[in-house]
């Protein structure tokens, strides 16, 4: 069936009008990523130049990843929230008997999730970036702003974004209450943080390849993933709230 | 298939049973609703069993049975939420399957048992969102005609979460409006809502009814069905009766004449047979009968002129009313007569 990127933005616009007015959402996207930027960042800016190379790296490997963890996170409680939680509120029937793919909603509910997701993530590595040229000793600096950091960084958001929606959104459609969704979809959320971690710590060696081939596969998870996802979404088990 | 809400007078057709013609107003063949022996089972339980019924477009139709006679998933099951264990059904012209499931939907609106609204979003935003989930153009010009219709133009602007229970089912009302639906289903569509708000609930339907609407409404309340439909269906499980609200008075009004005798009858089957407006008889012990009769007022005479003929010496003659109430009660409890439609 087309899509129709009206019905889509209908859902997806609602979604992040209800977001801004939710103060659980609102605090959990300004504490998320103040808790993963300052601690690694004033860590990262008082090293001495006198590191020896290899541990030096490693520490920026360590700032940015910590970075990473917040597209990971954030939309994995969104996510994990957005069909369950609608259940629960009693507002899901009133949406399934609309003309709504499966796959429009699901799609609605994974852009509401992703959009504000990638702004914070980008605008807080901009804001690192930001303070690194300027308050970081030159070296350091230097280090951050040479190699593959930044790409690393822009490719692996909204990836790990993707991964963490799709999952969560997966775990939403089949839970039966909000709670131990949001519990699994922040576990769900980790393995491929753990892939990025290996390849930032040299454990996995951080060849061009092998860097690529992870985006690659995440790229596929998160394109094909929804077929999957979307044939789970069972109307009925949704409406009848009988588990599946 | 658009249709703004005030064009044309589609006038309310009373069909007998199985009667299909379509309404004068709709460029539409056939039945709104056409529902054969549907039956839904969860696990080997029943929520419904053996379903038979049709609507014309215009109709108003009650769908009158207690807590847990079948209504709601009967609702959900043609609004294409659950998908009936046998039988089947025409939804608005179409054939109530998986794949026709968005083009139904298109051509519906349900309005569910609780309202279901985004309690962070104001009243305009709630529809403006459902605007959009059925992809309408015109959404400003829609919203703005379905709050009219619910006279909630001025509480547009107020979150939903700070609304009334009732103002909270009449924005469900307006949202179900949006799409200008062939068929609104309305399930139980005042339960738990103050007299008050219910009275506003029914004027509105009676508004929609008079636009030539067609609606499926479900209730648990006899005087609502009643007061509101055009034809009621009585639902236990399985359908118990289907007709006029007139129809059903007379028949759920089951009148007797309580006849007392000075000595018991000797023959009072020959007696009361084939008397005109008498439909059976029994005996009430000693030397009393009761006769059970479909107008109290045409038969009394003949039975007294029979009883006197006959040679009785005749007490009394009196009609003893069953409450409308007492008789539904009695009707929807009769489970041994499942599958009689
Ligand atoms: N998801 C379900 N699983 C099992 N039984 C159900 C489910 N939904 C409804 N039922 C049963 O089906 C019957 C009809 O329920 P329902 O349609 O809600 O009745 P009504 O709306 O008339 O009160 C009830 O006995 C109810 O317990
Ligand atoms: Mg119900």
């Amino acid at each position: 069936m087309s899509q129709s990127w009206t019905r889509i933005w209908a859902m997806t616009k609602k979604e992040l009008r209800d977001y801004r007015r939710n103060r659980f959402v609102v605090l959990t996207m300004a504490v998320m990523p103040l808790v993963f930027t300052v601690a690694p960042m004033v860590q990262l800016f008082a090293v001495k130049i006198t590191t020896t190379s290899p541990a030096f790296n490693a520490r920026i490997g360590l700032s940015l990843l910590y970075m990473l963890i917040i597209p990971a996170i954030v939309p994995s409680s969104l996510s994990a929230y957005s069909v369950v939680g609608e259940r629960e509120q009693g507002t899901l029937e009133p949406v399934l008997i609309t003309p709504l793919s499966s796959q429009e909603f699901l799609f609605g509910k994974a852009l509401a999730a992703l959009l504000p997701t990638i702004a914070i993530s980008y605008a807080v590595f901009g804001i690192f970036l930001a303070a690194a040229a300027t308050f970081a000793q030159p070296a350091v600096a230097t280090a951050i702003f040479s190699g593959s950091h930044i790409w690393i960084q822009l490719l692996f958001t909204p990836l790990l974004a993707g991964w963490s929606i799709l999952v969560g959104i997966a775990i939403s459609t089949r839970s039966a209450d909000v709670r131990t969704a949001q519990q699994l979809s922040v576990l769900a959320s980790l393995p491929p943080l753990a892939v990025v971690a290996l390849i930032t710590f040299n454990v996995i060696h951080a060849s061009r390849g092998i860097t690529i081939g992870l985006a690659v596969a995440l790229l596929v998870i998160d394109r094909f993933g929804w077929r999957a996802v979307a044939a789970m979404f069972d109307r009925e088990r949704l409406v009848t709230g009988r588990r599946g | 298939m658009t249709r703004p809400f005030d064009e044309g007078t589609v006038v309310a057709i009373a069909h007998g049973e199985g009667g299909s013609q379509a309404s004068a107003g709709r460029k539409v063949d056939g039945p709104a609703l056409a529902v054969e022996h549907l039956t839904k089972r969860f696990g080997n339980r029943a929520a419904y069993s053996d379903v038979s019924f049709e609507i014309g477009y215009g109709e108003v139709f009650g769908f009158l049975g207690p807590n847990g006679a079948g209504k709601t998933t009967t609702v959900r099951t043609l609004g294409t939420l659950i998908a009936p264990t046998s039988g089947s059904a025409r939804v608005a012209g179409l054939a109530l399957t998986v794949a026709n499931g968005a083009a139904i939907r298109r051509r519906i609106s349900i309005m569910p048992e609780s309202p279901g609204l985004y309690t962070r979003l104001t009243v305009e935003e709630n529809l403006e969102c459902f605007a959009g989930l059925y992809g309408l153009s015109d959404a400003r010009e829609r919203i703005r005609r379905a709050l009219g219709s619910v006279n909630l133009l001025e509480r547009s602007q107020d979150l939903c979460g700070a609304l009334s229970k009732g103002l909270r089912q009449r924005v469900a009302l307006a949202r179900a409006l949006l799409n200008d639906p062939e068929v609104l289903f309305l399930d139980e569509p005042t339960s738990g809502l103050d007299p008050v708000a219910a009275r506003e609930v029914h004027e509105l339907i009676t508004a929609m009814r008079s636009r030539g609407v067609t609606i499926f409404l479900t209730t648990h309340r006899l005087e609502e069905a009643e007061r509101l439909c055009d034809r009621v269906a009585i639902l236990n499980t399985t359908l118990r009766m289907i007709g006029r609200p007139d129809e059903l008075r007379t028949e759920l009004f089951a009148r007797t004449l309580e006849v007392r005798t000075k000595a018991p009858l000797g023959n009072p089957g020959a007696l009361f047979a084939g008397l005109s407006g008498v439909k059976s008889w029994s005996d009430a012990g000693g030397a009393a009968y009761r006769l059970e009769v479909t107008d109290p007022e045409v038969a009394a005479p003949g039975v007294t002129r029979a009883l006197v003929a006959a040679g009785a010496d005749v007490l009394s003659i009196a009609e003893s009313r069953h409450s409308l109430e007492d008789v539904y009660l009695e009707l929807v409890g009769e489970e041994e007569k499942a599958g009689r439609a």
